[in-house]
């Protein structure tokens, strides 16, 4: 298994060119304030933003390649590629190799120089006033999470692009093999859960409920493994339109009898695996195979769904559970984080995790974008990541200062296409009204 | 017979290239690399360094055993390729033994073109290709006192350099009119000249050895060398360094039928006139970006992409994509100073020169545009980022708006256009 890396990630839009990363890199690293010979290079303008020439740390060098002196390495376990200032003779060659401008002559010392990432602590991400620079490592979570036991089987049949795969097996390592599984009529089973041929697509226990009874079944699963005193997960991955709409009932049970069971929400807005019928998720506006766009009738235009959404996680607040929050896998460090005291909760009592899950193939969008759309739905406030436990209330853990406008979001696929000018100001209205009733219930947990 | 799927001849920057992305494809299917050389892989570019003693010769090699063991390749040194049997997928090996491939790359590099003097055949010299040469040349210019370098390449000149450093009274002998013709211009020549003659060496341009016999006037087996206006020269240490010619005699003793002219001649994907063989790096001759004629492109950078793209190719990579075209690159380091050069050097119809010489610091830049566009650009000590400018040659940048500012500031210009146009 291959290994993911961390890296200086730069915000174009946030820098204003001050260069006091490069003041903080000349200083770490030449002992000088000397602009010219830091490492990370600022470069362009006011009038035309400004842009960054520093070393990728690629996975296919070319400086590599090219240095006849085998100076340059890729260090497998940390990424960084790193320089031997005794094997060099400074040849110069790798800058002709690297277009990124990523190594280049130090003009004080003579030799080429490049980022080496400050032995993973790089000086020039905490001296950047403005939060351009970051300094990313969710790589630990795949290099950390891929070496445990993937318990679902190879062959889950997704649809090309979709992220509940991803959601699966990585919930699944995390939960462990001690685990309850319930998958209700969805697209977790549909994907192979349940599995083919009289084999289950898993390896731990799971079962299929009914769309109504999940929750009433993983309950009485766990108290039967309670009496007979064995510790077991019992946890539940059931779609929106299974716990919103019809399993809404034993859902809202389950809840308020606290049982330790976690119910884990993959929110695609629809019942996509049958055939993208709309669900009391699915937002306003969308179209859906029942929420068509067309003539309608009556004079009335048909121009999808005309309700707005349920907010279903801010519903499971009111049932004081042991742990609530929304999560995105575009934002899986907040995921993981979030996961982790959802099973720690579910100990306690009932936890709720309600993830938001584009789908390629109902909402219309290239299946290249799953992720690009679930960090937008984010960046547009059109879903709000945050966590709420009985003690502490409620508190996002991903604000968005500066939110993008909702069409940023609306116009990434294809369910929104049809949108007249007062459909979009609704959805714009919605996601402004929604954010302030998660601000207010913020307040009200803090007084 | 021993059968392989594919057969790398060679060790350099092309055939280990050539590996890597054959591995990034087929990950199992076997792999045979092969070396004329004892040695593990290394980089005939480095040798002028193991001869001043900067590079220890044990300590520059590109590849370990570990890494063939890792990546499944048989690994074979000292296994000359003697012929190539073509029609029947066999190469014939030195000792006579036979490979059978599926693909073949070679990847066998250039030798020292040894110029017909009269008389080389009865004196001793040096030349620098192999880790041998420069093993040798590094043990004897220590006992140099009066040394002659045939030919003013940056082979050459790097060797004279350090000869000029251990203590050598150095004359360097170039027919052209100008040293690194062809890597630098008259005026960059100059100063490299300036740097060579202030630190004692003695520069013989446009002059032509005609003579060469044995001496006896060091004791140790010496050289008379006799220039055409009959000047006579002692040495104690000759280097012949007259540029290098591919090593393809292997397909004629075959009768292999692969099309070769100055060298193994290659399609855009670096495939030979031959099914199922490919060639690259300075054995190959392919395409140009500045003229669709086949050219020799011998440098490192060049013979990594080609490699690369013929390791694909071999390997049925999806993502492969046409060679565009050598482009030459050099970077030459002379007594603390560099010159880098990018691009081609050829000032064509309707082209523009511009320049910029700063005498005191010894700073020189000079571009070479056409309609707007970048095809070359060279500097002495004016440092720029010669990745960035072969990519704006490549893509053929308009840099009309900017041609001033970026003349002024190769560096950072280049860096911002970078910017705006591959993130």
């Amino acid at each position: 298994m291959g290994r993911g890396y961390n890296t200086i990630a730069f915000d174009a839009a946030k820098c204003d060119g001050c260069g006091d990363c490069m003041t903080a890199c000349a200083t770490a690293k030449t002992g000088t304030e000397d602009k010219t010979r830091s490492r990370i290079q600022i470069v362009g303008s006011g009038d035309d933003g400004f842009e960054l020439a520093l070393c990728r740390q690629c996975g296919d060098p070319k400086c590599v390649t090219v240095c006849p002196a085998a100076a340059l390495t890729k260090n497998a376990e940390s990424g960084v590629i790193e320089w031997d200032a005794a094997k060099c003779v400074d040849c110069l060659l790798c800058t002709i190799g690297c277009a990124y401008a990523g190594i280049a002559l130090d003009s004080g010392t003579g030799h080429v120089a490049k980022c080496d990432t400050c032995d993973g602590a790089p000086a020039c991400v905490p001296a950047c006033p403005h939060d351009a620079l970051t300094y990313i490592t969710t790589s630990r979570i795949y290099n950390e999470v891929g070496g445990w036991e993937d318990l679902f089987t190879p062959g889950l049949a997704g649809c090309q692009g979709c992220n509940t795969e991803l959601l699966m097996r990585h919930t699944l390592r995390r939960v462990g093999p001690d685990t309850v599984l319930a998958t209700p009529p969805g697209c977790v089973p549909g994907m192979g859960s349940v599995g083919f041929n009289g084999t289950t697509g898993t390896k731990v226990p799971v079962f299929h409920p009914l769309l109504t009874n999940t929750a009433a079944m993983l309950a009485g699963i766990k108290r039967q493994y309670k009496r007979v005193g064995r510790e077991v997960n019992a946890l539940a991955i059931a779609g929106d339109g299974g716990a919103s709409d019809v399993g809404f009932q034993s859902l809202s049970g389950a809840a308020e009898r606290n049982e330790q069971i976690l119910f884990m929400v993959v929110d695609n807005e629809g019942y996509m695996n049958t055939g993208m019928q709309r669900s009391s998720c699915t937002p306003y506006g969308a179209w859906t195979s029942t929420t068509p766009i067309g003539r309608g009738s009556g004079g009335m235009p048909a121009q999808g769904k005309t309700q707005d959404a349920k907010n279903l996680p801010l519903i499971m607040v009111n049932h004081r559970c042991e742990y609530v929050a929304t999560a995105s896998t575009a934002y899986m460090e907040d995921f993981y984080d979030k996961l982790g005291k959802a099973i720690e909760a579910s100990k306690r009592g009932f936890a709720y995790l309600h993830v938001y899950s584009p789908c390629t193939t109902g909402w219309r969008f290239p299946t290249d974008q799953n992720m690009e759309v679930a960090r937008k739905a984010v960046e547009t406030n059109f879903v709000t990541l945050w966590e709420y436990t009985p003690n502490e209330g409620l508190r996002l853990t991903r604000p968005v200062d500066d939110p993008m406008p909702v069409t940023e979001y609306l116009k990434a696929m294809g369910r929104f296409r049809h949108l007249s000018p007062d459909q979009i100001s609704h959805i714009q209205g919605k996601v402004v009204e929604n954010l302030a009733f998660v601000k207010q219930m913020i307040h009200r947990s803090s007084v | 017979m021993e059968h392989t799927k594919y057969l790398v001849v060679g060790s350099s920057h092309a055939a280990l290239e050539a590996v890597t992305a054959i591995r990034m494809h087929d990950a199992d299917g076997s792999l045979t690399l092969l070396t004329r050389d004892a040695h593990l892989p290394y980089s005939p570019t480095v040798l002028p360094y193991v001869v001043s003693g900067r590079s220890a010769a044990d300590d520059v090699f590109l590849r370990d055993e570990t890494f063939f063991a890792t990546n499944r390749v048989e690994f074979k040194r000292g296994s000359a390729l003697k012929a190539l049997h073509a029609a029947r997928n066999a190469a014939e090996l030195a000792d006579g033994s036979e490979i059978a491939y599926e693909k073949l790359l070679l990847a066998t590099g250039a030798a020292p073109a040894i110029p017909p003097i009269p008389g080389i055949d009865q004196v001793s010299y040096h030349v620098l290709r192999t880790l041998d040469d420069a093993t040798k040349l590094h043990a004897a210019i220590k006992q140099s006192k009066q040394a002659v370098v045939l030919g003013a390449g940056l082979v050459g000149m790097h060797a004279a350099e350090n000869l000029v450093k251990a203590g050598a009274n150095v004359t360097i002998v170039e027919m052209a009119k100008q040293l690194t013709d062809g890597y630098f211009d008259p005026v960059a020549a100059q100063m490299i000249e300036k740097a060579f003659t202030d630190h004692g060496a003695r520069i013989l341009t446009g002059s032509r050895v005609v003579k060469l016999a044995p001496s006896a006037a060091f004791g140790t087996p010496g050289t008379t060398l006799t220039l055409e206006n009959g000047t006579t020269l002692e040495a104690d240490l000759l280097l012949v360094a007259t540029g290098v010619k591919p090593n393809m005699d292997y397909l004629d003793d075959g009768g292999s039928g692969v099309e070769h002219d100055r060298g193994i001649l290659v399609s855009d994907t670096m495939q030979t006139s031959v099914a199922n063989v490919w060639a690259a790096g300075d054995c190959a001759q392919a395409k140009g970006f500045f003229t669709e004629a086949k050219v020799m492109n011998a440098i490192l950078p060049d013979a990594t992409e080609q490699g690369r793209i013929a390791g694909m190719a071999m390997a049925g990579d999806p993502g492969l994509k046409y060679y565009p075209g050598g482009v030459p690159l050099n970077t030459y380091h002379f007594f603390g100073r560099h010159a880098i050069s990018v691009g081609s050097s050829k000032l064509p119809e309707g082209g523009e020169v511009l320049t910029r010489f700063d005498e005191a610091s010894g700073r020189y830049l000079k571009a070479i545009f056409k309609d707007g566009r970048l095809l070359g650009i060279f500097g002495v000590n004016e440092f720029f980022d010669g990745g960035v400018m072969c990519q704006l040659i490549l893509r053929r940048v308009d840099l009309s708006a900017v041609k001033e500012r970026f003349m002024a500031n190769p560096l950072a210009v280049g860096r911002e256009l970078m910017s705006q146009l591959w993130r």
